[in-house]
């Protein structure tokens, strides 16, 4: 069955096109270093300043311009090559990649090519269900970012069509590392759940390593999808007669800039390529731009061989040498190992295996530490991130962590709700509506709380009155409970709180009513 | 001191502004006369700053009269080659590219001559972006050669070499990508000097070939251009390639020119066949005075340099091919929208302007090198060049085991007529044999004047090489043989060069 989602772009349903084929990916993941300084200059990094306020001749490549290294970013290059187990050259050197574009100043980019400074390495990934997937690494090296491109005037905010574009070369020279998974075969119909819990995995390794705030969503990481797909054979995706097939033609989608993008642009992708296989045609070897909004790919450059970036060794740079003795100091600075991580944060914390699994499902294992370094409970933590916000996040097709960043929630407001709660100044449920307020933008929990007058009834009278009214109201009831029956106590309870508008302690009610009636 | 300032050595301008018989004020201004007088016929300025040269003239002589501490050549002015950057002052390479382009910031060079109080008279002419043995491809006309106006005066510092030659400056900088500074002075009878790669920072000049390039001093005698040598060296952060060591003491060997024991290899290769015999005749009367001064002479054979213009012709246009991808209208210098193209895109205007931009030269070189760098020839090519590059590095490595020293002529031929060789690309780059294996191997070198060759009367050049980073052997060399050659003419060489009329 086909269903046609987009003017020319035919899909094949999901779940069939994996009972025909075998898909293979690969991916690349493009990382800007939170280093002071750009890669090649001293200009400063800073996200979302004035455009073209950080640049010097050197990034914006003006006549005599000459490039020197930053070597923090060799260092956070080597950390980040260390933590994916990947071997460190001993000696590498950068190479200039050569096309022309108007925001890229010296129309080469500086980058790595056949030496790269880190290669060979692995990452093990945990699926939602506690399964492990190994993705290999190819490599990871360093280049330069470029500039940013805004074209004004058009409908489509793309160059074609637009009447005029303005470059801010702010980001040009913005040190990048680029990490290149080998083929990532056997994961079968699991291929899109794989790929986004690589890149997850990658971004919780990173930001552990101090390298990068690793931002999907102001591009500081950005991830270049490769689908391909062949012929299914066997029944094991793993197995010796589906690995014998070979590899089909490859698109690479770009501009995924998501989690959750990232595991429907493969999705699409399979499905799209699997309509076009199975009508008898032939995949074009392209770049594709995903879209987030449709939720669908379009075709962009066509990639052929006639591609040709005449790459030659930066004579204008020295190679990179680091000492056996300098690798090893950079080693001893890895942190933990996200895996391990995990596993200590678990007990820690006392969370089941379950409750475990559905925080890093959930995406939120770092704000939940960073909530209970703010002073909750883990209980307290994982119950109010793994409540409405990730409710909302999810309705929103978004993970946790940009969302929350989006709406400015943060661990500290999770925490000041919960001493909110655990200090008897809010009951649970006002609590919830306390946060609802948050996340509606009203202000921090205690501002809310204010606001909207949420505040527990601490006046003792006040409180052993409504008792004393529901008791007399409601005689029956209060009669079940003298008689042994202390289970009809929730009713009257109820009562309580209705009378106390919500703002009482129920517990307190509850021991209130039994102390009179029994 | 001869009463002319403009006939005097940088180095007596120095003691008698140190002393004070001169002012700074004098003698630029009497450069800015001497250039406003004989410029018009010998074109080797593209622009003249008299007003900021002055303005540093007056700021060193205010300062020498309250006693400030000043570096050795403050006040003495000095032409700079417009392939370093200068911030306020116009830079073009000799392109239209660049035609109006105004730097925001100085090249590493002229921060330095700036800060040694040298007054900067002018930009000088060059072939345009360096490419060339003759200056015939600047974009805004041919410098000529005071010897003969109807003769090129190398190139690509044929600016530089031709104000030197004609007294419109006592020093100059240039730039050697493959002999630009050692071939003027050959055929202009001055001295030019490339040092070790790396001995001099390359931030700021507008690259030709990176690997290559290499900034030295140029002036009218070896102490000259040593010390001007000195303030143009030495470590600089901004260029990675920057040698972190001290600079070679090249004044004190300029000053001592003592070859007693030295060992000179004369490079069996680097003669012969497509070698003027004049030239033949002058470098062998080298030769011999330095055998007279005490030095050993031995025959030394450097069998790769055969392979050198080859290797030189892929691996220059490679890196220039890519150098001068920058130059694409968007950010600065010149933008040309392409006619009957409606609503042109980024790339077409890139590539409007980089076609009315480049001279032909230039885009010769960067098909070449676009060619070389493709996937699929860039083994055959890039690759095997850089082979030849290190052979030539080991030829250099076993001669300079044998001797101290290396010496050549600096070019086969003396100073061909304008338009001669304009239309045989090959035979302009045949001139840069002898110069090319230094750049290939990153050696220092220098070409200083050896006579007149006696078949047309023209400058005769003879080159030193030495190994890396001991760039004073080329001044020990050069100051003995130098001091023997004016004995035996009797005066300095450039005496001998016709009269140039005044306001030609």
């Amino acid at each position: 069955m086909s269903v046609t989602t987009h003017p020319g772009d035919v899909v094949m349903d999901y779940d069939e096109a994996l009972s025909k084929f075998d898909p293979v990916l690969g991916l690349e993941v493009h990382v800007e270093l939170g280093t002071d300084t750009k890669m090649f200059c001293a200009c400063p990094t800073t996200f979302g300043a004035e455009p073209n306020s950080q640049v010097c001749p050197e990034c914006l490549g003006l006549p005599g311009a000459l490039p020197v290294v930053n070597a923090k970013g060799v260092e956070s290059a080597i950390r980040i090559g260390l933590a994916l187990g990947c071997e460190i050259a001993e000696w590498c050197r950068f190479a200039r990649k050569n096309y022309f574009y108007p925001d890229m100043p010296k129309n080469f980019q500086t980058s790595q090519y056949d030496e790269p400074i880190a290669y060979g390495g692995r990452l093990d990934v945990e699926l939602g269900d506690g399964a492990i997937y190994r993705v290999e690494i190819e490599r990871a090296h360093m280049e330069e970012d470029t500039g940013k491109s805004l074209h004004v005037g058009g409908s489509t905010g793309r160059i074609h069509g637009a009447e005029y574009s303005l470059v801010d070369y702010n980001r040009a020279g913005i040190p990048l590392i680029e990490i290149v998974t080998k083929p990532m075969v056997g994961a079968g119909e699991r291929a899109p759940e794989v790929a986004k819990a690589y890149v997850s995995a990658l971004r919780d390794l990173l930001k552990a390593l101090g390298v990068s705030d690793v931002k999907m969503e102001q591009g500081s990481m950005r991830c270049d999808a490769n689908v391909s797909l062949r012929a299914k054979a066997g029944d094991d995706p793993r197995g010796a007669q589906q690995l014998a097939v070979p590899l089909g033609t490859r698109t690479e989608t770009k501009n995924v800039n998501s989690l959750r993008s990232v595991e429907r642009a493969v999705r699409y992708e399979i499905a799209r390529h699997a309509a076009v296989l199975a009508a008898g045609g032939s995949v074009l070897q392209e770049t594709r731009h995903w879209h987030e909004d449709t939720g669908v790919t379009t075709s962009g450059r066509v990639k052929s061989d006639a591609e040709d970036y005449r790459y030659f060794p930066e004579p204008d740079l020295v190679p990179v040498a680091p000492t056996r003795e300098t690798v090893e100091a950079l080693r001893a600075t890895l942190p933990e190992p996200p895996t391990k991580r995990r596993q200590r944060l678990q007990r820690d914390w006392g969370y089941s295996d379950l409750e475990m699994r559905d925080v890093v499902n959930a995406g939120a294992v770092e704000l939940i530490e960073e909530t209970i370094a703010a002073g909750a409970s883990p209980t307290a933590a994982r119950k109010w991130w793994l409540g409405e916000p990730s409710r909302r996040a999810n309705a929103e097709g978004q993970d946790i962590v940009t969302y929350a960043a989006l709406l400015g929630l943060t661990p500290v407001d999770i925490a000041e709700l919960d001493q909110m709660v655990v200090a008897r100044r809010l009951n649970d449920s006002m609590a919830r509506q306390v946060l609802d307020g948050v996340l509606d933008g009203e202000g921090r929990p205690t501002e809310v709380a204010d606001a909207r007058g949420l505040e527990l009834v601490e006046d003792a009278g006040a409180l052993e009155a409504a008792v004393d009214e529901v008791i007399e109201a409601n005689p029956g009831i209060a009669a079940k409970i003298r008689d042994g029956k202390v289970a009809a106590v929730g009713a009257l309870i109820g009562q309580v709180m209705k009378a106390m508008k919500g703002q009482a302690d129920a517990g307190k009610a509850r021991e209130l009513i039994l102390a009179r009636l029994t | 001191m001869t009463d002319d300032l403009t006939r005097t050595t940088a180095a007596q301008l120095a003691d008698g502004l140190a002393d004070g018989t001169i002012s700074s004020v004098e003698v630029t201004s009497a450069y800015l006369e001497r250039i406003a007088a004989v410029d018009g016929a010998v074109h080797g300025y593209l622009h003249i700053d008299g007003e900021g040269a002055l303005a540093t003239a007056r700021r060193i002589d205010e300062r020498r009269a309250v006693g400030d501490r000043l570096h050795a050549l403050a006040g003495v002015p000095i032409a700079v080659k417009d392939v370093m950057v200068t911030q306020g002052v116009p830079t073009t390479c000799g392109s239209r590219m660049l035609e109006g382009w105004i730097p925001p910031y100085d090249a590493t060079v002229v921060s330095k001559l700036r800060a040694a109080g040298m007054p900067i008279l002018g930009k000088t002419n060059m072939d345009e972006f360096a490419m060339g043995s003759s200056t015939e491809h600047s974009a805004y006309g041919p410098s000529r050669n005071p010897w003969d106006l109807e003769r090129i005066p190398g190139g690509s510092g044929g600016g530089s070499s031709s104000v030197l030659a004609s007294f419109q400056a006592p020093l100059a900088t240039g730039t050697d990508t493959g002999g630009s500074i050692r071939q003027p002075a050959a055929v202009t009878a001055t001295i030019g000097v490339k040092p070790t790669y790396g001995g001099v920072s390359r931030y700021g000049i507008v690259a030709l070939a990176s690997s290559l390039d290499q900034a030295g001093p140029c002036g009218r005698t070896v102490l000259d251009a040593a010390l001007l040598h000195a303030v143009m060296g030495g470590h600089d952060p901004l260029d990675s390639t920057s040698i972190d060591a001290p600079m070679p003491p090249v004044v004190d060997a300029a000053r001592a020119g003592d070859v007693r024991g030295l060992r000179i290899g004369i490079v069996k290769e680097l003669a012969g066949e497509g070698y003027q015999p004049g030239i033949q005749a002058r470098f062998d009367e080298s030769v011999a005075l330095l055998v007279e001064l005490g030095a050993e002479v031995a025959e030394v054979s450097c069998p790769n340099f055969e392979y050198a213009l080859a290797a030189y012709y892929l691996i220059m246009p490679s890196e220039a091919s890519s150098n001068l991808a920058r130059f694409d209208a968007m950010r600065y210098g010149l933008r040309v929208v392409p006619e009957r193209v409606a609503d042109p895109s980024a790339e077409q205007v890139m590539a409007a302007t980089r076609d009315a931009g480049f001279g032909p030269e230039a885009k010769r070189r960067i098909i070449l090198g676009t060619y070389a760098l493709s996937s699929g020839y860039y083994d055959a090519y890039y690759g095997s060049a850089q082979k030849v590059r290190s052979l030539i590095a080991r030829d250099f490595a076993a001669a300079f085991e044998q001797v101290d020293v290396l010496v050549s002529p600096t070019a086969p031929t003396t100073a061909f007529r304008l338009g001669d060789k304009l239309d045989d690309p090959m035979a302009m780059y045949r001139n840069d044999i002898a110069t090319i294996p230094a750049n290939l191997a990153g050696v220092p070198a220098m070409s200083l004047p050896s006579g007149l060759a006696d078949e047309d009367g023209l400058p005769a050049g003879i080159q030193i090489l030495a190994p890396a980073m001991r760039d004073e052997r080329l001044y020990t060399v050069g100051a003995a043989l130098e001091r023997a050659l004016i004995d035996t003419w009797g005066a300095p060489i450039l005496s001998r060069a016709p009269e140039l009329a005044k306001g030609a």
